[in-house]
């Protein structure tokens, strides 16, 4: 079994007396990409700032690359880089300059910074800026310079915390490419975010943060399954096909006004298929189909039991 | 999956070591670029001065000046402005706190702080960035208030021994408070607030021997007076750029400079550890 890049147990915080981290497991192995799921107030952000040594934890062991976070500070931060909520950048500096001072920072030498650099604005779309004040640039064009700076290094884990918070659909998908490239390339990531659709597009593994507390965690797919509510739609032509077909699927129900048919399924190719070889058995046709699998929402308001306000919430 | 391994090619403390001046250097850097572009804090650090330089000698100066122990009532605004020179440009460098401390706030609420803190470098150079930076700042912005002093008279007597004196115990004494500044920066809960501490250091040239003889003043402002640093500091400074006598000055001057360095450090370090994060 490999060393896991990131390995938390029981991590504990609290803040003046209010519990933030409340005994969160968690293992992400090298190489690929966990979404730390959750809210606003969950701890997503308190958890990255432990293991990227900017908080201590009250309880708990959490190891990065093997090193111990709070006691090995210098080994943890060789190996990271991190990407926050708020961004992390030197506004007072053109795009060039806060790419050079990372570089300096990282101690990569005259040359290779300069050809590190230019690489970074190159793959970040940001030679036309580059020598212009951060002022003039726009809030996508800052996290990807902020995650630009993260990168000069070549960390072997990173945070991205929220790195879409705030962006534009096509800024969102721009980073979403960008955080795909990392993975391809070895890069462990581990991402917060309070994006179900994001957690599913870039997350190998999901763990779904609350109040403290990790409650659930698994592949998108396995979290999906966790939630009741998947179903195949079946539509008919006419009301004797659906009584026909009713009476084949003892298991559904019946929409009549509708001339429809509600079967529950776990979202597999199995369930489909014995329907369909049922209902095909008897010669009954099928108008229209649909598949029905929970989508990450579900989940997400099932586990956290917000489903009643999430108008409120947002 | 391959298994990562840790990617340092030296013992941590010993990379650290070697790398804190070099670090010191690039956020020295990082600050002077902040300046050049930003001047604007700069300037104010100078025309405060020279304010109240033209102020003091060209309002009061006659007057004050004819007060001045063995001066001749005649000659009373020049006399006042050699008096006052060592004490405007002690106040130069202690209304540079001012601008540190903004500074320093400023950067602490800014999240390249919070970045500059998982990486690894050491937090001395950071905060050694901003002290070099703000001396340097402040020795600049000295020379235009002494260049200013000149033009309007000001002629000290020294020789280029007592002038390299000075310059020296003036970049010490700037450095001493740079310090000072970057720790109540760091100290500020805000930004706004962050320059009311250094605030309270541009009194204490006042309170001092800087614009008036300490004898003038009632017996218990006198005796803060005497022992707090910017008598000694001033006392020095114009012992070597007027031929005053020195007395213990220098070595007042020097040990203060020591004292305020250790608790600026010690301040500052203290702080930036938990501070860096909001």
């Amino acid at each position: 079994m490999n060393r896991p890049a990131i390995a938390v147990h029981g991590l504990r915080k609290s803040y003046g007396g209010k519990v933030v981290l409340d005994d969160v497991d968690l293992t992400v192995n090298a190489g690929t990409v966990t979404a730390l799921l959750g809210p606003n107030g969950a701890g997503k952000t308190t958890t990255v700032h432990i293991l990227s040594t900017l908080v201590r934890p009250d309880g708990g062991t959490a190891f990065v690359n093997g090193c111990d976070v709070v006691r090995d500070h210098g080994g943890v931060r060789a190996a990271i880089g991190l990407t926050g909520q708020f961004s992390a950048v030197d506004k007072l500096l053109t795009g060039e300059e806060n790419l050079l001072l990372m570089a300096r920072l990282r101690h990569l030498g005259a040359k290779r910074s300069k050809t590190r650099v230019a690489e970074l604005l190159e793959q970040f779309d940001l030679v036309d800026a580059a020598r212009k004040p951060l002022a003039t640039y726009s809030g996508g064009m800052q996290r990807r310079l902020d995650l630009a700076m993260t990168l000069v290094a070549t960390p072997s884990v990173i945070f991205l915390d929220e790195p879409t918070t705030g962006l534009d659909p096509r800024s969102r998908h721009t980073m979403w490419d960008i955080v795909r490239t990392l993975v391809a390339d070895g890069t462990t990531v581990l991402l917060t975010t309070q994006h179900l659709e994001e957690a599913d597009e870039l997350a190998d593994r999901i763990a779904v943060l609350d109040g403290g507390r990790i409650v659930a965690e698994g592949t998108p797919d396995e979290l999906k399954r966790l939630v009741p509510g998947g179903h195949i739609r079946l539509r008919f032509a006419d009301a004797a096909a659906l009584d026909a077909a009713s009476g084949l699927l003892v298991e559904s129900a019946r929409d009549d006004a509708g001339l429809a048919l509600t079967v529950p399924s776990d979202g597999g190719v199995s369930v489909l298929r014995t329907v369909l070889d049922r209902l095909d058995a008897a010669d009954v046709e099928v108008e229209d189909l649909s598949i029905n699998t929970p989508d990450l929402d579900d989940v997400f308001f099932a586990l956290t039991g917000r489903a009643d306000t999430k108008g409120t919430a947002s | 999956m391959t298994t990562i391994t840790a990617q340092r090619k030296t013992a941590p403390g010993t990379s650290r070591r070697s790398h804190v001046v070099a670090d010191s250097i690039t956020m020295l850097h990082r600050n002077l670029l902040h300046m050049v572009r930003y001047p604007g804090l700069s300037v104010f650090t100078i025309v405060g001065p020279v304010v109240l330089l033209l102020f003091f000698v060209f309002v009061f100066g006659g007057t004050l000046g004819a007060g001045l122990p063995g001066a001749d009532p005649a000659g009373g605004r020049e006399a006042y402005l050699a008096y006052i020179m060592p004490g405007i440009l002690l106040l130069t460098i202690a209304g540079s706190a001012g601008g540190t401390a903004t500074t320093v706030a400023m950067d602490m609420t800014e999240g390249i702080t919070a970045r500059f803190r998982t990486m690894a470098i050491s937090r001395a150079a950071v905060l050694a960035g901003h002290v070099l930076g703000n001396t340097i700042q402040a020795i600049i912005a000295v020379a235009l208030v002494l260049g200013v002093g000149v033009l309007i008279g000001f002629r000290p007597t020294a020789g280029l021994i007592e002038w390299i004196a000075a310059a020296g115990l003036l970049v010490l004494i700037a450095y001493a408070i740079s310090w000072l500044g970057v720790a109540m920066g760091m100290q500020a809960k805000s930004v706004e607030t962050a320059s009311n501490w250094p605030l309270l250091l541009t009194f204490l040239p006042f309170l001092s021997s800087g614009f008036v003889p300490t004898e003038s003043m009632p017996e218990w402002l006198q005796w803060f007076a005497q022992y707090q640093p910017f008598t000694p500091f001033i006392e020095a400074i114009r012992g070597l750029l007027l031929g005053t006598p020195l007395g213990w000055s220098p070595v007042l001057a020097v040990g203060w400079c020591v004292v305020i360095v250790v608790a600026g450090y010690a301040w500052s370090t203290a702080i930036y550890e938990r501070k860096s994060v909001r």
